[in-house]
């Protein structure tokens, strides 16, 4: 039997385009333009699902993206929503909360245990034996969640884009829709965004059985069409709100990020549930539910219902269903007064039964709760919330109805820092502070009458637009004097329960009785102990009631017991949405193509990309690595350091400037000399160092380390601001290319390269000069850093892959080889250079590094000085010293970080540096020590991973014979 | 995401700015004793309110003073380093 209605005027689905897909098995066929659960239904399948908890039968509640028990696979995606999911050729869907199909799950006998699992059951049951716990998590694993996740996921690009528009509009309603045509009328730029597949809301389904809404939608759609300052996105849903008017826009497709420079939230309100036993069958529905399958689908939702309602909604939904060619058998209204519109008299006029002042008791249920075949209805005292069940009786029926009142669609709202009040005329949760440039419009914001609700988009709009600073004339909008669309308290009590009011967590009236009797009796805590609202529809339809029968239970109003606040994003959104490409910038230095082809294993060094060595075939990395180190003391190497920070410093004011923000002393620096440059934060904590090269009177060329090149220069730039000083800063780290000649045939392969002399009479160590090397006008700076012998070489990035490759080819004769930054550690570490942020930490001063030597504490001033006085009025705890282990030690090796401990077991310090040295012949580096064992030859010990402890010896830097031949 | 407004480049997205800390005005480093200079260094007031603070621009290095609400995270106004006055 189909349940498929003749052509509805307005109908989403295509006749012309069947689509033929199997459900558990079975083969259906829709339209295109159906949903899951609309095709389903008209092919008068009513089990869609099963409850979380329970496993209960259900079918179609809301259809408005908030039947969670409707939750589907294809096998590659888990968890579609069956009510808003379009149906198409060729699925293959299953239900997922199931253990053997949907129809004969066999968990449904969860729902004859619902006596032995009252809410709390999981905290308290399973905590104790311990030793159990991990059998009962296991079980208790499997029953969470829903729907199995498909690894095999295919990897589809979800894209992001990005859209700056004047007004955003939330929800393409009549407020909605109102407001993006007043306010492109008045030249904005407009997005509307509506979740649903086609534009309208109420207008597409809540008719009262006229033709009325349609042809007001369409007179509102041909004007939204006519004007080109509109952009419309449908099927898609706002999915948070975030600083700014900052809201992504969520499509099947992918993501637009739209900035707003004002937002008009029109989002509406979902339908509530009336609660009362068995308001959960398949067959049983909202109102709205009824009335979308009937105009959207063309579905018949049943054949012959019952309407439980307690506002005018309930009569429209009858006449919508009269007029459909349903058999409405009764209206039965919780209201002692009923309804004194005239719609009811219509009703009434139509020959159906309206019973005032009564309730449905509960929905009797078909054998296994497969569906309704009927209601008992007795009297209901709507003060008391008590059925009369003295003359009860039973009406006949295959569907029910419901419609007791909404709840504001107002996650956006809250989330931009809305406050809501209790509106008592509406008996709604209504905006009463919005923050700056959001607006609220329509239902959302308590206003129901259709008329008045498209007034409420113009007036929006004219707020929207005195906001942005445009003249808007004053818009009113009456205030709500019908009856409430909202009953205060939709629910019938049941000595039986299975009165559910949160169809996600399968939570009935009792729950919360029973958790506001454990004390959990404020909405937060209640939320947490029943679940309320925590499920996938997050409290969709659920929240309002639970805040209802909690201000019940407490005897207080229900703005006293306040709303959770639902944060983004607004509706499940699935993972590759929010995946994306990597933006992580990196730096690449002009000579990267030779690294790569030379071999190089690259590593990270902040934002750069730089070799660590250069591979080898048969050969590992260590060994690579103290080849390379080799190389630089037998011959020669040289290492990309184009990473290095590089700063010009320039004016009148430059060394003045520097001997502020340097330790050292620069006032008295020649031209062509290089010095070390301390930097020091106010706290007189070390945070960088590097050299200062003065290339002339009102020019220094100064270094950083290299992951420190934009926060120096930040700083440089601040203090500047500050002193007012007549320099100006250039960072030149990118312009600059740099490259580190070193090793005793450095000088000589040099000189193959240029005329001007660079021997170590004409340049020696620490000093600067300008020279031509391979026809490139280039900054020579002798920096000892890794060798006694090395230079640095700076050019202008653009030429340094000739400069590199001509170097190369003249030391090819000379044993020069690349290296990389694994080595150039090693090298500093032989030659007793510390690496700031490596050796030192956050809290490290000059002090315990042994720095005092570059303070110039006699100074007016220096970033740092001020705290380094009162920092020497203390003794310092520890001390880094250079250390040696034994020759020939072959234990455990300890690890950067391993702790120094003394022999009263107590911590003294730690390892910082550690390496072998081939060079040195054994193993050296680092380490922070007590300060009374600094004197070489002082012992300590280092305990290593595995608790062994490891004798260590303090030396003398460096710890390689130099060139000058001074050795540990 | 926030905007934030440049005094030089006008208003732009927050992921272009650095946070440089609230502005605190230095005591005299030759006067000051040893606990002002420290309360100085160290010491940070977190209650909420209106507050100075340092903002950089790193596309432009423009360093720049906001006067932002801590409660509300809303810039009353920004302006550059002793330009407090021309706004």
């Amino acid at each position: 039997m189909s349940m498929r209605l003749p052509k509805q005027n307005g109908e989403w689905i295509n006749r012309s385009k069947p689509v033929k897909f199997t459900f558990e098995g079975m083969s259906f066929e829709g339209f295109e333009g159906d949903t899951i659960s609309s095709a389903l239904w008209a092919g008068n399948e009513h089990i869609l699902g099963r409850s979380f908890k329970y496993h209960r039968p259900r079918g179609v509640l809301s259809l408005a993206n908030h039947d969670v028990n409707v939750m589907m696979t294809d096998t590659v995606d888990t968890n579609m929503r069956g009510d808003v999911v379009a149906v198409k050729a060729g699925m293959k869907l299953a239900a997922v909360n199931t253990e053997g199909g949907v129809k004969n799950d066999r968990n449904r006998y969860m729902d004859k245990l619902a006596k032995l699992l009252p809410v709390g059951f999981y905290y308290k049951a399973f905590h104790t034996p311990k030793s159990l716990f991990p059998f009962w998590e296991n079980i208790i694993r499997k029953a969470a969640g829903l729907g199995v996740v498909n690894f095999n996921y295919p990897r589809i690009l979800k894209r992001k884009t990005h859209r700056h528009c004047d007004l955003l509009v939330v929800g393409a309603g009549p407020a909605g829709l109102t407001a993006a045509i007043v306010a492109a009328q008045s030249g904005l730029e407009v997005v509307v965004a509506d979740e649903n597949a086609q534009a309208g809301g109420s207008l597409t389904y809540d008719r009262a059985g006229s033709p009325e809404p349609l042809s007001q939608l369409q007179e509102l759609m041909a004007q939204v069409a006519q004007h080109p300052n509109i952009t419309l996105i449908t099927g898609a849903y706002a999915a948070g709100y975030y600083a700014d008017h900052f809201v992504p826009i969520v499509r099947a497709d992918g993501i637009v990020k739209v900035r707003a420079r004002a937002v008009i939230v029109a989002s509406g309100v979902f339908e509530q549930p009336p609660v009362f036993r068995n308001n959960d069958l398949p067959g049983v529905m909202l109102g709205s539910a009824a009335q979308r399958l009937i105009y959207r689908y063309a579905v018949k939702p049943f054949s012959s219902g019952v309407v439980v309602t307690a506002n005018a909604h309930g009569y429209r939904v009858a006449l919508d269903l009269l007029q459909a060619g349903i058999k409405v058998n009764a209206v039965v209204d919780l209201r002692a007064d009923g309804e004194s519109s005239a719609l009811a008299a219509e009703v009434a006029r139509k020959g159906v039964a309206i019973r005032k002042g009564s309730c449905v008791y509960e929905a009797l249920p078909q054998s296994g709760n497969m569906g309704v075949r009927g209601v008992s209805v007795c009297a209901y005292d709507e003060k008391t919330a008590e059925a009369d069940t003295a003359n009860i009786e039973t009406i006949e029926c295959d569907g029910v109805a419901m419609c007791a009142g909404w709840a504001p669609a107002a996650a956006l709202l809250y989330q931009a820092g809305t406050a809501m009040r209790y509106d008592g005329n509406v008996h709604q949760f209504v905006p009463e502070r919005l923050p700056q440039g959001v607006f609220a419009a329509g239902k959302v914001n308590g206003v129901y009458k259709l008329e008045e609700r498209m007034r409420d988009g113009a007036r929006a709009v004219a707020e929207a637009m005195r906001h942005l600073g445009m003249d808007a004339p004053a818009v009113e909008v009456a205030a709500h004097s019908e009856s409430s669309p909202s009953h205060p308290y939709p629910v019938v009590p049941h000595p039986n329960g299975k009165n559910f009011v949160d169809f996600d967590e399968d939570l009935q009236v009792k729950d919360f009785i029973n958790a506001a009797k454990e004390g959990f009796d404020n909405i937060e805590l209640m939320k947490r102990f029943t679940t309320v609202g925590m499920g996938p529809s997050q409290g969709k339809h659920s929240n309002m009631n639970a805040i209802r029968i909690l201000a019940r239970i407490r005897g207080v109003a229900p703005e006293k017991i306040g709303t959770t606040t639902a944060r983004p994003f607004f509706h499940p959104t699935p993972i590759g949405h929010l995946g994306g490409r990597s933006f992580h910038p990196h730096r690449l230095t002009a000579m990267h193509a030779w690294h790569e082809a030379a071999g190089a294993v690259m590593s990270e060094g902040g934002v750069w990309v730089r070799p660590a060595y250069y591979a080898k075939p048969g050969m590992s990395a260590q060994d690579i690595v103290q080849d390379e180190a080799m190389s630089v003391r037998t011959a020669a190497g040289m290492i990309d350091a184009s990473t290095l920070g590089k700063i010009e410093i320039c004016g009148p004011d430059a060394s003045h400037f520097l001997e502020r923000f340097y330790t050292g002393s620069y006032g008295s620096q020649k031209v062509g000399e290089i010095r070390f440059a301390l930097l020091l934060d106010e706290a007189g904590v070390v945070v960088d160092d590097g050299v200062a090269a003065r290339i002339a009177d009102d020019k220094f060329y100064v270094s950083t380390n290299t992951a420190n090149a934009a926060a120096v220069y930040r700083e440089m730039q601040r203090w500047l601001q500050k002193w007012q000083l007549n320099v100006w800063l250039i960072n030149v780290t990118g312009a600059y290319a740099a490259m580190n000649l070193a090793g005793p045939n450095a000088c000589r392969i040099l000189s193959k390269l240029t005329s001007d002399d660079i021997s170590e009479k004409a340049l020696p160590a620490s000093h600067f000069m300008e020279a031509k090397i391979a026809g490139v006008t280039a900054r020579v700076l002798r920096v000892n850093f890794v060798a006694d012998q090395a230079y640095e070489i700076h050019v202008p990035a653009p030429q340094a892959r000739g400069v590199w490759e001509a170097i190369m080819e003249a030391g090819a004769q000379e044993g020069l080889r690349p290296f990389g930054t694994d080595a150039q550690r090693l090298l500093r570490l032989e030659m007793g250079n510390h690496l700031v942020s490596h050796d030192t930490d956050g809290l490290t001063n000059p002090f315990e590094i042994g720095a005092e030597w570059a303070l110039r504490m006699g100074k007016p001033f220096f970033v740092g000085q001020r705290s380094l006085k009162i920092i020497a009025k203390r003794s310092v705890t520890k001390r880094l010293v250079p250390y040696v282990l034994d020759e020939g030690y072959s234990g455990e090796m300890p690890q950067e970080c391993n702790l120094v401990i003394n022999a009263a077991g107590e911590i003294k310090g730690r390892v910082t540096s550690i390496a072998y040295s081939r060079s040195a012949g054994r193993v050296i580096g680092f380490a922070y020590v007590d300060p009374a064992d600094v004197a070489p030859g002082s012992r300590f010990q280092v305990r290593a991973d595995s608790g062994a402890m490891v004798d260590a010896t303090v030396v003398k830097t460096p710890f390689i014979k130099s060139s000058k031949g001074d050795q540990a | 995401m926030k905007l934030l407004k440049c005094p030089v480049n006008g208003v732009r997205p927050l992921s272009e700015f650095v946070f440089g800390g609230e502005v605190r005005e230095m005591p005299d480093p030759n006067t000051c004793s040893d606990q002002e200079w420290a309360g100085y260094v160290h010491h940070r007031n977190g209650a909420p309110g209106m507050k100075k603070e340092w903002w950089y621009h790193g596309p432009s290095g423009t360093w720049f003073i906001a006067e932002r609400d801590t409660m509300r995270d809303e810039v009353a106004r920004t302006y550059l380093y002793g330009q407090e006055d021309k706004q």
